[in-house]
């Protein structure tokens, strides 16, 4: 046999997805319990089977739609469709690696928005300090997205239950932690 | 006894009864919790969401800082931290080229020698065999135990407890003198991290869960997570708009439960810390059934002679 028999293909998405999160994408059937447990399958525009079902067409338009859906983002990882799987497919994993990807293109959906802002106050406070800060979280939050006035009203009652520090705890550690940061960022995945 | 002690981020803020309560738990039982130093967060959703590097890095730096310090057993209470910690450690099991690569970002030696307990596995290898005797306040209560997502699943990695009808909380409530109904909503999600970003998903997931507690007469529901409670707890007014009830039973923390009955008072635990006030009804106290001396029975019949 000669090499020249090998046919080097390009990674089809679904080659990409296998390599990178263990998912085999053709192994679903389409029996639906993904979507029937779902908590937020009915707030998405596709729930986790057709998401699937989209994937294995292998249609970029398809591909095109999921990465700019709500779908991914109200994903809220409970973890309850790999459990009731029969195939035991980890989509889970499977929609972590859709957003990120999405995040990385930049094609999120604008509706997101709040969402995303979330994850990235979330981790800006973490860089900064080595935990999260829950005070600076939410007003790191608040100025991504405007909404100033949301939960104002329960911030006083938190604060005498003693559930708001006032001042962040910083680590020691906090530049080693910044330094995990700029490795990660340096790396194809791009700016958090 | 010591044992190494990741309390997370959450149980230094709003779930701040949490530590206080699994703590005084420990002291009762001569268990001294180490907290890791230096420990930093484990990335949370936030993380796993955006970058997969970096929700690995996070959690591993934890488990090298512990191994440092020679910690074989870490207790991590808040549920979604444990979840995390012990989907990382299987990830860098399984993946060794991996597991360098992570080790090299954070700097530090990794080896996964570390046993990520969460509280109930905690409990169980610590507590459970001693906890009947030291019950001096029976918890006399119909609990709702709800375990949620990230305590049970994913099982493959987890192994812990059923995974749909769990059963190991609804034991530890048994145990101290309460009554754990079954009811529907155990491992349902409660909207997790999306308390602040989508409000109204998480009135409706976590409604959905009181609704189902209430109407098979829970008294309280108890919780093993600081991000369930937080929803469970603090966004009842939002969970009562959706329901147009007016739900007002507690949500405890197990450890609260346990505490309680082995006669730990209400602020050692933190009880006045929830949201949802902690009105729970006192109930007679139990009296132990003493057989009391059988009816004489007087044989009216005469014998048929």
């Amino acid at each position: 046999m000669s090499a020249s028999h090998e046919h080097i293909h390009p990674l089809t998405l679904n080659d990409e997805i296998r390599r990178d999160t263990g998912v085999i994408i053709n192994k679903c059937y389409q029996c639906g319990k993904c979507s029937a447990g779902c908590p937020v399958a009915t707030e998405m525009e596709y729930p986790p089977s057709l998401v699937m079902r989209m994937l294995q067409t292998e249609d970029p338009l398809h591909v095109e739609k999921l990465l700019k859906s709500m779908t991914i983002w109200l994903c809220v990882s409970c973890e309850m469709c790999l459990t009731r799987c029969p195939m035991e497919i980890d989509i889970p994993s499977l929609m972590d690696y859709m957003r990120q990807k999405s995040y990385r293109a930049k094609k999120t959906n604008p509706q997101a928005k709040k969402i995303i802002a979330f994850h990235k106050s979330f981790l800006d406070s973490i860089n900064y300090t080595g935990r999260l800060y829950e005070m600076g979280l939410i007003v790191d939050y608040k100025m991504r997205t405007g909404a100033m006035m949301q939960d104002v009203a329960i911030a006083p009652k938190m604060f005498v239950k003693g559930k708001l520090n006032p001042v962040p705890e910083f680590i020691k550690g906090r530049k080693k932690i910044a330094a995990i940061f700029n490795k990660i960022q340096d790396k194809k995945e791009g700016k958090l | 006894m010591k044992v190494g002690f990741y309390p997370g981020c959450s149980m230094k803020g709003g779930a701040r009864e949490y530590q206080e309560s699994v703590s005084a738990l420990a002291k009762v039982f001569d268990i001294e919790l180490v907290e890791i130093p230096d420990w930093n967060c484990c990335g949370a959703t936030a993380a796993h969401n955006l970058n997969k590097e970096l929700s690995l890095s996070l959690p591993a730096r934890i488990m090298a800082l512990a191994e440092r310090e020679g910690i074989s057993d870490i207790v991590v209470p808040c549920a979604a931290c444990y979840n995390r910690l012990s989907i990382v450690k299987h990830e860098l099991e399984a993946d060794k080229s991996l597991s360098t690569r992570v080790a090299s970002i954070i700097d530090l030696k990794y080896e996964g020698t570390t046993q990520i307990l969460n509280i109930i596995q905690f409990i169980d290898k610590y507590i459970t065999d001693r906890l009947e005797e030291k019950v001096v306040k029976p918890f006399d209560y119909k609990a709702a135990c709800y375990y949620g997502c990230l305590l049970v699943r994913p099982h493959s990695i987890l192994k812990f407890d059923r995974v749909e009808d769990p059963q190991s909380m609804d034991v530890l409530v048994k145990k101290a003198g309460g009554d754990a109904i079954d009811w529907a909503y155990k491992t349902e999600c409660c909207g997790a991290g999306m308390s602040v970003s989508r409000t109204d998903t998480v009135a409706r997931l976590s409604g959905n869960i009181m609704k189902d507690a209430v109407d098979r007469a829970a008294e309280v529901v108890v919780v093993a997570c600081p991000m369930c409670h937080s929803n469970l707890d603090m966004r009842r007014p939002e969970i009562n708009k959706f329901l147009n009830e007016k739900i007002d039973i507690p949500i405890l923390y197990i450890s609260q439960v346990l505490g309680l009955a082995v006669g730990l008072d209400a602020k050692t635990l933190g009880l006045n810390r929830h949201m949802t006030e902690v009105n729970l009804p006192v109930k007679p106290v139990r009296e132990i059934p003493v057989a009391k001396e059988p009816k004489k029975v007087v044989n009216t019949q005469k014998l048929e002679a």
